[in-house]
């Protein structure tokens, strides 16, 4: 329950009524939650900059900022007032670069994300659901995946069926899926004895609807920490395979892309390699102080003390 | 225990067995063979090579020859460097890789432990903040920012080290502490929440009562529970160390296993491909297994649980 009701002698009694009110009214884990969230000064500040972060990369997309076009006159120059990260060898600004390749990034991230988690939910759900052989065969197949070094496959695949940007999505969400499992599954063996799954069962509704309107549902908290936590490595996995050289194609970029171009010309034009480097690295700190607020949050063990 | 490590061995098995079939079947299907070149060598040369390396065959009869000679321990031919056996190209290139791998690992565990006990002894404190924000930087500035700007700073502007290359002492500094900085910080975190799981419960308190000094307390009695995460984190983070290895491999032009990887895929070269990847994952499985053994060894009840 919240905390304002844990103790009654310190509150004072024009509070007391809309306390009580509260109380009534009751509150939900996730508005718990939510309140928790917003008492953490980082997480939120790294919200709103990400955020920014994105609104800036999709929104360059949206106004048609040029970032392609080529003007060899001014190749590589320092940042100035006119291109604030200064221009690539090719006359191309920076700044413009550094938001197109964000948006990629961020799209990798994001939806290779989405792809291990609809993989990953779903095999936890119904492993742990069905439990018995069908769980101990399951989770043996996870561990089984765990051993194989997919890095190389990835880099493989990259080298022998193109470098095509939805391989990518595929690929690292493939990857990524096995701890979802895992930790889909631990949650759902929880509650699987619990009043309300016992009920939907006597009711006599199909496992299927069992499943994904009565199972899912409340296992999503640790789903969403667990994935906010995955878009920082899928990130860093696409910047991997960009950086040698396997990830997108030109004239499309990323920061994985951008970052390894700087890191070739880190002697002459250190402002190729740091502008992308400190993109890439704001938004990965952005996003492991949310998650982690979000896991403080989230943590119903935490929130009891 | 035996058992454990029995079943272990078994299940890898055929787990190999799989991966070199796909990889070998990814080989095969892709266009492109090892003797394209924009000149065309002769035919009877072609032949004469395609006889050598078995490639006149039926797929199917190709792999099994080369998983009859990789059974007795000959990764076969080269067909990129054709006087090298894969055998002899991995003898020659993984010790470096091994090298700057191991250096790395002493990097990650001495500062990550060092950093989380530190942090877990005065939560909430500066002692807890200090090191902790040093470990956020190290987990979200990737190697491929840090590498060329420690190669930048240190090598370049303050000419300390040298850019590149493998030769002296003094060159292993940079790709190592390149290689290290992110498991160190990852290892500082784990360390500190296991820490501070154990230091609260009661046996720390039987331990203090009785009167042991703080530093026995913290050695001798919480760390064995408290480094439990990071040695549960490193059978994972073995692929990872692979995947950082390439890079920090490229960044510095370190001639390591990594780097003969990423040519031979480029070159098609078809039997180091398959040796490469057989040997890595061969070296990972056997890295996972020691990492469940080990923390097996480190919590009885999960010695029980085996049994």
């Amino acid at each position: 329950m919240s905390s304002e009701m844990t103790d009654p002698n310190t509150t004072a009694p024009a509070s007391a009524a809309s306390l009580l009110e509260q109380a009534e009214k009751g509150q939900s884990l996730w508005e718990d939650s939510w309140h928790r969230l917003a008492k953490n000064k980082l997480a939120v500040a790294s919200g709103v900059m990400l955020a920014v972060i994105a609104l800036f990369c999709f929104g360059s997309w949206v106004i048609g900022l040029d970032t392609t076009t080529q003007n060899l006159d001014m190749g590589a120059q320092p940042p100035s007032l006119k291109h604030w990260m200064g221009t690539d060898v090719l006359g191309r600004d920076v700044f413009a670069r550094v938001l197109f390749g964000g948006r990629i990034s961020l799209m990798v991230g994001l939806l290779a994300t989405a792809v291990a988690m609809c993989i990953g939910v779903v095999y936890g759900t119904v492993s742990g659901y069905f439990g018995g052989k069908i769980d101990a065969l399951m989770m043996r197949f996870v561990d089984i995946l765990y051993t194989i070094p997919f890095i190389i496959f990835v880099i493989l695949l990259m080298v022998f069926f193109g470098r095509n940007i939805w391989l990518i999505f595929i690929a690292i969400g493939a990857v990524e899926w096995l701890t979802m499992a895992r930790i889909v599954r631990g949650q759902v063996l929880s509650i699987k004895k619990e009043e309300f799954v016992e009920a939907a069962r006597a009711l006599g509704l199909p496992q299927t609807r069992i499943i994904f309107r009565h199972m899912i549902p409340n296992v999503i908290g640790p789903v969403i920490v667990y994935a906010t936590l995955t878009v920082p490595a899928v990130m860093i996995f696409e910047a991997v395979l960009s950086f040698l050289g396997l990830g997108v194609q030109a004239p499309d970029t990323s920061w994985g892309v951008l970052i390894n171009e700087g890191a070739s010309a880190i002697e002459e034009y250190p402002w190729l390699l740091i502008f992308p480097g400190i993109a890439m690295s704001l938004t990965l700190f952005c996003l492991n102080f949310l998650g982690d607020g979000l896991r403080d949050a989230l943590d119903v063990r935490r929130s009891k003390d | 225990m035996f058992r454990f490590i029995a079943i272990r061995i078994a299940q890898a098995i055929p787990v190999l067995l799989i991966i070199s079939v796909v990889t070998f079947a990814m080989i095969k299907s892709v266009p492109g063979g090892p003797f394209d070149k924009e000149k065309k060598v002769p035919e009877e040369v072609e032949r004469a090579l395609n006889e050598y390396y078995h490639l006149d065959e039926p797929f199917v009869n190709q792999y099994f020859i080369w998983l009859g000679n990789v059974m007795k321990g000959d990764l076969g031919p080269s067909t990129k460097y054709p006087n090298r056996s894969v055998n002899e190209i991995i003898g020659a290139a993984f010790p470096i890789s091994l090298q700057l791998g191991v250096m790395g690992i002493g990097i990650a565990l001495t500062l990550g432990l060092l950093a989380g006990v530190v942090a877990s002894m005065r939560p909430n404190t500066a002692q807890d903040y200090i090191p902790m924000s040093f470990a956020m930087i190290g987990i979200c500035v990737p190697r491929f920012v840090i590498g060329p700007l420690f190669m930048l700073m240190f090598a370049i502007q303050w000419e300390w080290f040298n850019a590149s290359g493998w030769f002296f002492w003094s060159d292993r500094v940079l790709p190592a502490l390149t290689l290290g900085i992110f498991y160190a910080a990852y290892v500082a975190r784990l360390t500190r929440g296991g820490m501070m799981e154990v230091l609260g419960q009661d046996y720390i308190r039987t331990a203090r009562a009785k009167g042991a000094g703080e530093a026995r307390v913290i050695l001798r009695h919480a760390l064995r529970g408290g480094i439990r995460p990071v040695v549960s984190y490193f059978g994972p983070a073995m692929a990872n160390l692979l995947a950082g290895s390439f890079i920090v491999e490229k960044i510095f032009a370190i001639p390591g296993l990594g780097t003969f990887f990423i040519t031979s895929i480029s070159n098609r070269d078809q039997t180091m491909i398959l040796g490469t990847v057989l040997f890595y994952s061969v070296l990972i499985i056997t890295l996972n297994l020691i990492a469940d053994i080990v923390l097996i060894w480190l919590n009885p009840k999960l010695r029980f649980d085996e049994q």
